[in-house]
């Protein structure tokens, strides 16, 4: 039943972009994320922040090459690997060229080799990858390919920074590192451990764990184990509903010191750490809120918080992918050949307007941008999240972080 | 050694949780043999019918509305949808709840949208009751666990001290002799099946706060339910009881502490192969216990259906 209700959807929307390409023609980009299930919220507000983002940095000035115009066409993955294949294929018959995916480096990591394949297969209707989220390093290091871009630091480069802010904290003697059953989990885990070992050997590390993704009902007792383990500090990767309940639960359990980040705030979790939360979340993110780094971020703030009075700026690389890949089609002078899209990509410089310069380095694809680490608060905050008053806070920003990370990157261009 | 008394008491709490939802469940199975996949969504509801009334009127009113709310509901949809599909047999019925299951979820989706709600727990309770060796009791988790003991032992005095519960004991096993006696059997189904989907209505209410009210959560909690039935004995409180229990300690231990599957082969007597990455059993070897900690449950009914498949206290095959 699920099925056909989907189906028809699917008719439905079909028709409806057959019947506007018509007149104009649009650049569509396929948003292939979780709109259902555990994921879901995640996923739907960054649907929302990319149609967003489409229709303001692109569509209300103008388009791109003549008057073309950005179409961001969500597609639910469920975020399964298998369904979210299925849906690429749904995507590439519908004429989609542009592929976003951010939720799960397991689902890109599906995605990067199967559009890999297709492109290779199929030289007339090649598309691009554009990972604004997937932040597994294999994507950009021994599993990169031509046709993959990522808009965010990958895992290594986050904890890198990370572990810098940990290792001028001298009052952290014991951490504990607990992430989610899978790539990125794991990855988390591993770098926390290698990099803590290297600047701060005399940290230990008291306990290292994964947990299923997405099936944890209750995290107290992961809770209780952190605070018998007599930890300082807390280093996740979680995301989601386990972000949300992890976070929640650790908080509740009475746990005072450091939780860094990847993935803590909007999407209701601030408005659910609140006061518990205070000086105790941390997140490391590109794209800082507060202060505002430039007038047209709280502009665009301003203007997406209008539109979506419930919703939050939470992934600012969204705005960096958008109109990057307009700059892109610009100087390619074309939306259909990718591969020229994607040559005018590489090496590109982006100012942006959350400051700084994002550069597409082109030996793996890999973007280097300013690097923050926030505190949860709600002192000097101008831009809360949740309308919770609640909000991240600059508290020390690495610039360009991780331009000297090394790669294994082995690119194969095609000829 | 306290943290086992701590993870006692939160085993206990996700334990009854899952005893004032599957009750519901067993009861409405043993009546009318329907097996309600719709179940997980009536708690769903509860939370959020709750969260909606407590913006107004604060948690206590939610506490008190919203389970007779998600209960109206459940009766309107056994007099007006179950009682038409029952005649056409059990297939249908299971059909018409799975359906349900899915359009409660959308539904919800649509009103309040994917985002988790605030939902809080109230301020009157949000203290530590106690602590146990650094680790807080929150005070919420407390009254979790008198609310749950307190409905399974006015359930249980319903069900066997008063008339109700006779005729609905009675229902159970002859409703056609009640029924020649004068009892107006469908409308003690309906009050059944309302009462059981209040249940996971009053569930839904106290478990929103702590497990999170989003579209998810029905989901999430859904299969563990059937679960517990078919391990309790698929009609049986007693039954449902003890297994909700039993779910609730086995995955808090699993979870709490790192059992690691390479001790206990090596207990047994194997030897750990000295290339452990070119090894076929390497998943194996590096099995922790938190990792399976929410697949035990599962295990478990498998065994159950083998060894006694009419579960622990039950009194028929499933």
């Amino acid at each position: 039943m699920h099925n056909t209700v989907r189906y028809g959807l699917g008719a439905a929307l079909a028709m409806s972009v057959s019947a506007t390409a018509l007149f104009a023609d649009t650049v569509k980009i396929a948003f292939i994320d979780p709109l259902s299930g555990p994921f879901a919220a995640t996923g739907t507000n960054g649907l929302n922040q990319f149609q967003f983002a489409a229709e303001t940095l692109v569509n209300d000035k103008g388009g791109v090459l003549d008057g073309d115009t950005f179409e961001v066409l969500g597609f639910d993955n469920k975020i399964s690997p298998k369904e979210s294949l299925i849906q690429l294929q749904v995507a590439i018959d519908q004429g989609v060229r542009y592929v976003v995916q951010g939720n799960s480096s397991g689902v890109a990591n599906a995605l990067t080799d199967a559009i890999d394949k297709h492109n290779r297969r199929n030289p007339d209707s090649q598309v691009l990858f554009l990972n604004y989220s997937a932040v597994d390093p294999a994507l950009t290091n021994e599993k990169c390919n031509f046709w993959h871009f990522r808009f965010d630091g990958h895992a290594d480069m986050k904890m890198d920074a990370l572990t810098d802010v940990i290792a001028q904290d001298d009052s952290i003697k014991k951490v504990y590192v607990i992430g989610q059953d899978y790539s990125f989990g794991k990855a988390v885990g591993s770098a926390a451990q290698s990099m803590l070992a290297e600047k701060r050997p005399d940290i230990e590390i008291v306990g290292n764990e994964l947990h299923p993704i997405g099936k944890v009902k209750d995290f107290t007792p992961y809770a209780r184990k952190i605070q018998a383990s007599e930890a300082d500090a807390v280093i996740t990767g979680n995301w989601g509903a386990d972000m949300y309940g992890l976070g929640k639960s650790i908080l509740d359990n009475g746990f005072e010191g450091p939780i860094y980040t990847y993935y803590a705030a909007a999407d209701g979790m601030t408005a659910a750490f609140g006061e518990a939360g205070k000086d105790s979340i941390r997140l490391i993110s590109e794209g800082a809120q507060n202060p505002p780094p430039t007038p047209q971020a709280a502009e665009y703030i301003e203007a997406f918080k209008a539109k979506y009075p419930d919703g939050n700026v939470s992934q600012s690389r969204i705005t960096n992918t958008i109109e990057m890949l307009a700059k892109a089609i610009e100087e390619a002078g074309t939306a259909t050949d990718v591969q020229k899209v994607a040559a005018a990509l590489e090496g590109m410089e982006h100012e942006t307007m959350w400051g700084g310069t994002v550069y597409m380095r082109p030996e793996d694809h890999q973007a280097i941008q300013n690097m923050h680490v926030f505190v949860h608060t709600n002192d000097d905050i101008t831009y809360d999240y949740d309308n919770s008053g609640y909000g991240m806070l600059t508290e020390s920003t690495i610039e360009n972080a991780g331009a000297d990370t090394p790669t294994t990157c082995d690119m194969k261009r095609p000829s | 050694m306290d943290l086992v008394l701590v993870n006692l008491i939160d085993g206990l709490v996700t334990g009854l949780l899952l005893f004032m939802l599957s009750a519901g469940l067993t009861l409405i199975f043993s009546m009318m043999g329907v097996l309600n996949f719709a179940h997980a969504s009536f708690y769903m509801l509860g939370a959020y019918f709750a969260y909606q009334i407590s913006i107004y009127l604060g948690f206590w009113m939610g506490l008190l509305i919203a389970p007779p709310l998600v209960g109206l509901l459940g009766a309107g949809v056994e007099r007006y949808g179950l009682r038409r599909v029952h005649q056409y047999g059990h297939v249908p019925e299971l059909i018409f709840t799975f359906g349900l299951a899915l359009l409660i979820e959308e539904v919800v989706q649509f009103i309040w949208g994917r985002n988790a709600m605030p939902y809080m727990e109230p301020e009157i309770l949000q203290f530590t009751a106690f602590s146990i060796a650094g680790n807080s009791i929150p005070a919420y988790k407390i009254f979790m666990i008198f609310t749950s003991v307190a409905i399974f032992i006015a359930l249980l005095f319903v069900l066997t001290r008063t008339r109700v519960g006779m005729i609905i004991q009675a229902a159970l096993s002859y409703p056609r002799t009640v029924e020649a006696l004068g009892h107006n059997v469908p409308l003690v189904f309906m009050g059944v099946f309302g009462v059981g989907t209040a249940l996971a209505g009053v569930a839904g209410v106290i478990a929103g706060p702590v497990l999170t009210t989003f579209p998810g959560m029905a989901v999430v909690l859904g299969s563990i339910v059937f679960v517990t039935i078919v391990i309790g004995g698929l009609g049986s409180l007693w039954g449902a009881l003890v297994a909700s229990l039993l779910i609730g300690w086995l995955t808090t231990f699993a979870k709490a502490y790192n059992i690691r599957m390479e001790d206990i082969l090596t207990g047994v007597g194997f030897t750990k192969p000295e290339v452990i990455w070119d090894s076929m059993w390497q998943d194996l070897w590096s099995l922790t216990s938190p990792q399976i900690a929410d697949i035990l449950p599962y295990l478990l009914m498998v065994l159950i259906l083998v060894f006694r498949p009419y579960g622990l206290f039950g009194k028929r095959d499933v």
